[in-house]
């Protein structure tokens, strides 16, 4: 009990949080009025923020220790525990994943007319998965979060997607289960080697044999990677952000896939500490390539949701890089990055979400002189790209800084490589602009049948937060950055600490004798 | 220390007040806000001079910006004497511009937005200057390219407009990549980016040597370079000078300001901020003042023969950069910034004034369609011909003494001082003859517009020739502040100012070769105007017959030396082919994809060969379990 704090709140925090959207949903299942279903939800998803807030202001910065910690029996027979807390590394996300299941609601509002009462009780039931994933330090309750989230995004892609939206919910739904299904695998082999415990932080102090965590970080790595998604299995994401309704991108993009790279923070980097700095290099060279790979795919794309879908295969691969630069500022960086890809990449598909509303179509060449058409939105969607190709002032400089300082100063060559997609980055994303707001407007928007209106007030609303905190953490980063100092710290430590000496110059028979 | 906040502070006030509220509350009034802003930053601006002055460098850090482990970067600022002129020259002149703009801009559409772009482009200019790390200083030269991007993307219904302005932002990328890995390695050096700390600290680099790929490089030169590559970006030097033309596009006020007097000469100032280390490495310093030599010359033979009047200015402003890099790589930083303070005016003043021609014509820019101005349009007159006196270089204006600087300088320091100063010589001459020739297509001969035009003919209104004026006497006089003690006892004040931060330059030479210098400047600023005035007064067929004579000289160099094209040819059309048809088309459509869908799709097949086994008569089972015994059978007895 020495490396947890338990919840000193009055009431248990982290449980109301995550079972709060529940509550709410199962309300949902009696109502039929679908504003009174909407305003309900709205309702909900603001609650749980607010009930959440204490963890932000409370917090403990100065300790890496899980803080807010529940702990009770469930089955005990198999030592398992309804085991909840966070530490510096999670307690952001669970603000995040908060955050924006109130935009969500909110920009669902006039998009969805079919299954109201379902869609609301999917994003109900999805922030609650996701919010257990964050906090659950069970491996029992952490898989069935993990799983369950699973089911309402595959139907939020199925029901309310697209055109193409069974091929894409599936492609999704059997991508993340592949991998998924090795990590359970290693969950029981942790199991049976680590003490017939799931309790992770339990099975994190456990030292295993090195062969043991190369196959273990493997099986790990499958099912995050999947979930980054790092290149190359990153083809689910495209169609998936794509084919789903906005709501579904902006929880995709800015919860969803930060996942994998939790994983990796929270299950791979204490538990494998020789095998992650074993692959240290590929998982640079891997993050590497994303970078790249994703910026270039995105020069090349003429479909709006597509472009800024493959933008989060590049930006993620900053993201890894960072984590696996295995140092305080990478680390650090990659952590405020996948926050800042929340925010922005989240904005990001709710303006298209809003657009789309107006023009239907995804296309870019429909696009055009759309700034003079709709000012408030083309100056929301500048600050916006310059966030994304990380204008300094934004959060987006903050975590790339951070990111490549760490690459350069763990492996020059992949801090050089990966700023190349700085470049890039820019050359997309101003590129998309002056083809969607500048130059000559198409004459349907201008006088044909579907005239463009400007954001209103209930957009404005969800979009102004999230510029918020652009520029918040671009002047203030001290404010995010603070929160992770001593787990970040605590959890390089440990990998240092208990790491074999020498593992890093592992010669190519060391790795035959593994496999 | 509120008085040095509000500099840049004013400005972005003006900036979030306008951008918000210029749309449906301020629209035409929002110089209101804006002019009052940028006259504040310049009157306190002045009080930070005179504090530096009196003696008070003043470097305060006012928050810690980003703290990750042993990485520590604060917001401060530093004000000595270097940042206390250019304080000077970026309000001084942001000023008159912003009253210039009243008229300038008047009527348009995006009245609002232009004020809001650039007071957001003073406040990062500003913070640029005032910087006391290489951070905060990587944050105003961001901005400033943000600006520059808005800007020259003003008009963005035009597409030219559109792809000028993403064309500099990204050609800058390039440059800031090398620059932003520079102040990496700096931080990973030093360990920190404080200016003051890292200066008094520069002994620890000497005889450092970082391996690139099995070659062991000198630590303070890489260092160095990779600075410098962001002033190329910024500065526009060569290879990466190709968007300064280009951003001609904007409103001519923004030529002015952003693309003429203050932000291009964000790269010098870095330099010269930084010469603690560029001191350190020759190949540092030698490579700085090769690029900017042979900038000066390569832009000026540009100049020679485009015919819109702003690109001549254009091409001008990056072979007048050149000159201060070629003066900052043998070691006169404070020739630099002497030339960067004298060109902010005259070369804002001779965009100006373009300006107000252009005005006057109706966005007519090509000089073969002017001609006979300076009847209609005398005060515009008078000040172009100040300013090309003082860019010739003719004493006693402004230009002469900043660059009979930089050639003494030239001339006298370094190892390759002599070929230095022969190019930037032959620059000179060709400054004077495009120049001039400027000067007589415009103004001189007969109007060779059409009769509409001629009829609309006259002199611009006060709110754009009173900034002229003003600017005029800056272009007179701004020189005089740098006398050469070779004229004048203690006449090279700026000089002296500049001490303390830049030092004083070394070289050797006898006043004889020094006046010789000085003669052979004048010389051939008195060269370039006659050749132009017989070439385009006198004999006003003599261009035609040149260019005919030199006919693939002049259309390469009418052509730019086909440097964009070039670009084109082998970065952009490639990247964009190898991201659509092999990136994208191939490897991600057919082999992932193929992959992904593939194995679903044979395991779908494979099930319907195997289904067919399932067939529901009985012999077929009772057949292939015979077969099956057989076969255990017989494995058991010829096997075992």
């Amino acid at each position: 009990m020495e490396n947890i704090i338990l919840n000193q709140l009055s009431y248990p925090i982290l449980s109301w949080t995550v079972f709060l959207p529940v509550i709410g949903a199962l309300f949902l299942l009696f109502m039929r009025n679908a504003t009174l279903i909407r305003w309900t939800t709205l309702l909900v998803t603001a609650a749980t923020l607010v009930i959440s807030l204490p963890l932000l202001t409370t917090f403990d910065k100065g300790t890496y220790k899980m803080q807010f910690v529940e702990k009770h029996g469930w089955i005990p027979s198999w030592g398992i525990n309804y085991f909840v807390g966070i530490d510096g590394i999670s307690v952001l996300f669970v603000f995040l994943t908060t955050l924006l299941s109130i935009l969500c609601v909110l920009v669902s509002w006039k998009a969805i007319e079919t299954k109201v009462k379902e869609f609301h009780i999917a994003i109900l039931t999805l922030e609650a998965g996701m919010l257990g994933v964050f906090v659950a330090l069970d491996f029992f309750l952490f898989y069935i979060f993990w799983e369950a989230m699973l089911i309402p995004m595959f139907l939020l892609i199925g029901v309310w997607g697209g055109p193409q939206r069974v091929y894409a919910a599936i492609k999704f739904f059997l991508y993340t289960l592949v991998g998924s299904v090795f990590m359970l695998v290693g969950i029981v082999v942790l199991y049976f080697i680590g003490g017939n415990t799931l309790d992770i932080l339990a099975l994190s102090a456990v030292q295993y044999p090195v062969k043991l965590q190369f196959w273990l970080f493997l099986a790990f790595f499958s099912a995050f990677a999947v979930k980054v998604p790092m290149f190359p299995v990153h083809t689910w994401l495209p169609d998936a952000h794509t084919e789903a309704p906005t709501a579904g991108s902006v929880i995709l993009a800015g919860v969803l896939i930060k996942m994998g790279a939790y994983g990796f923070l929270r299950f791979s980097m204490p538990m494998f500490p020789d095998a992650t700095k074993f692959f240290m290099k590929p998982m640079l060279i891997l993050s590497v390539i994303a970078i790249i790979y994703g910026a270039l795919v995105c020069l090349a794309q003429k479909d709006l949701k597509r472009l800024i879908a493959y933008s989060s295969v590049s930006h993620m691969g900053f993201v890894t890089l960072g984590i696996f630069a295995l140092n305080s500022q990478g680390l650090e960086g990659g952590i405020l990055q996948m926050l800042n890809h929340g925010v922005i990449t989240g904005a990001l598909f709710l303006m298209i979400g809003i657009i789309y509303e107006r023009t239907h179509t995804r296309a870019i060449a429909d696009y055009g002189g759309f700034a003079g058409l709709v000012p408030w939105f083309a100056g929301l969607f500048m600050v916006l790209t310059l966030a994304s190709i990380g204008l300094p002032g934004t959060n987006g400089f903050i975590g790339e800084f951070l990111i490549l300082f760490g690459a350069f100063k763990a492996q020059k060559i992949y801090g050089v490589l990966a700023a190349t997609g700085v470049i890039l980055g820019a050359g997309y994303m101003l590129w998309l602009y002056q083809r969607i707001f500048w130059e000559k407007p198409n004459p349907d928007w201008t006088s044909g049948p579907h005239p463009v209106w400007d954001l209103n007030l209930r957009e404005i609303a969800a979009l102004v937060p999230l510029v918020a905190l652009i520029f918040w953490i671009g002047f203030y980063p001290d404010t995010f950055l603070s929160y992770m100092h001593s787990s970040v710290e605590h959890l390089l430590e440990n990998i240092n600490k208990r790491a074999y000496a020498g593992q890093e110059n592992l010669t190519a028979r060391t790795i035959m004798e593994i496999f | 220390m509120l008085k040095y906040i509000l500099i840049p502070l004013l400005p972005l006030l003006s900036f979030i007040i306008n951008i918000l509220f210029g749309r449906n509350f301020i629209k035409d009034k929002a110089h209101w806000i804006a002019v009052p802003a940028v006259a504040g930053s310049f009157i306190l601006a002045v009080s930070a001079f005179m504090d530096v002055q009196a003696g008070n460098v003043i470097n305060v850090n006012i928050y810690n910006w980003i703290v990750s482990g042993n990485f520590n970067v604060t917001i401060g600022f530093l004000i000595d004497q270097l940042t206390a002129i250019m304080l000077i020259v970026v309000t001084s002149i942001s000023t008159l511009i912003f009253i210039y703009s009243i008229g300038y801009m008047h009527g348009d559409g995006g009245y609002y937005r232009f004020f809001s772009y650039l007071s957001l482009f003073v406040f990062s200019m500003l913070m640029l200057v005032m910087a006391n790390n290489f951070l905060l200083l990587y944050f105003g030269w961001e901005a400033v390219g943000l600006c520059s991007y808005f800007l020259i993307g003003f008009w963005f219904h035009k597409k030219s407009a559109a792809d000028a302005g993403k064309k500099a932002f990204i050609v800058n990328r390039f440059g800031d990549f090398g620059f932003g890995l520079g102040v990496i390695l700096v931080y990973l050096t030093f360990g920190s980016l404080d200016y003051l700390k890292i200066f008094s600290n520069t002994g620890i680099v000497l005889g450092q040597t970082i391996n690139i790929f099995g070659n062991d490089i000198d630590l303070i030169t890489l260092i160095c370079l990779m600075l410098f590559c962001g002033a190329i970006g910024k500065s526009a030097q060569i290879p990466l000078h190709v968007w300064l033309p280009d951003a001609m596009e904007g409103p001519t006020p923004v030529s002015a300001l952003i693309h003429a007097a203050t932000m291009v000469t964000a790269g010098v100032f870095m330099v010269a901020r930084c010469n603690p280390l560029f001191s350190l490495s020759h190949t540092a310093m030698n490579t700085v003042a090769v690029v900017g030599g042979v900038t000066a010359i390569f832009a000026a033979t540009i100049a020679l023969v485009q015919n819109d009047i702003k690109r001549v200015i254009a091409y001008s402003t990056v072979s007048q950069l050149g000159y201060m890099f070629l003066a900052l790589g043998v070691g006169a930083y404070s020739a630099g910034i002497f030339h960067l303070y004298t060109h902010a005016y005259f070369k804002a003043l001779l965009f100006l004034g373009s300006g107000s021609v252009i005005h006057a014509l109706h966005n007519e820019q090509n000089m073969q369609n002017m001609g006979g101005l300076k009847k209609y349009m005398p005060i515009t007159y008078g000040v172009f011909i100040l300013a090309t006196l003082s860019i010739t270089g003719i004493p006693p204006f402004a230009g002469f003494f900043s660059k009979d600087e930089i050639l003494w300088r030239a001339y006298s320091g370094g190892e390759l001082g002599k070929f230095l100063w022969l190019l930037a010589t032959v620059a000179a001459l060709l400054t004077a003859f495009y120049s001039w020739r400027l000067i007589f297509l415009t103004f001189h001969g007969r109007f060779r517009g059409t009769h509409e035009q001629e009829h609309h003919l006259h002199e611009s209104p006060r709110v754009i020739t009173v900034p002229l004026m003003l600017l005029a006497i800056g272009a007179v006089a701004a020189g005089w502040v740098g006398i050469p003690p070779l004229l004048m006892e203690h006449g090279d004040k700026i000089g002296e100012f500049l001490a303390p931060v830049l030092g004083h330059p070394h070289g050797e030479g006898s006043h004889a070769e020094e006046m010789m210098v000085m003669g052979m400047s004048i010389l051939v600023a008195a060269a370039g105007w006659f050749i132009a005035y017989q070439m385009y007064v006198k004999k006003t067929d003599l261009p035609m017959k040149v260019g005919a004579m030199f006919q693939p000289l002049y259309k390469l160099l009418y052509n730019k030396y086909y440097v964009d094209e070039l670009y084109s040819r082998i970065f952009v059309q490639p990247v964009l082919k190898l991201s659509d048809k092999v990136i994208l088309g191939f490897f991600d459509a057919k082999i992932i994809e193929g992959v992904v869908n593939g194995v679903p799709n044979l395991i779908g097949a494979f099930s319907n060969k195997f289904r067919k086994i399932q067939t529901g008569l009985l012999s077929n089972y009772g057949l292939v379990m015979a077969i099956g015994a057989l076969a255990i059978i017989g494995y058991i007895i010829f096997m075992r």
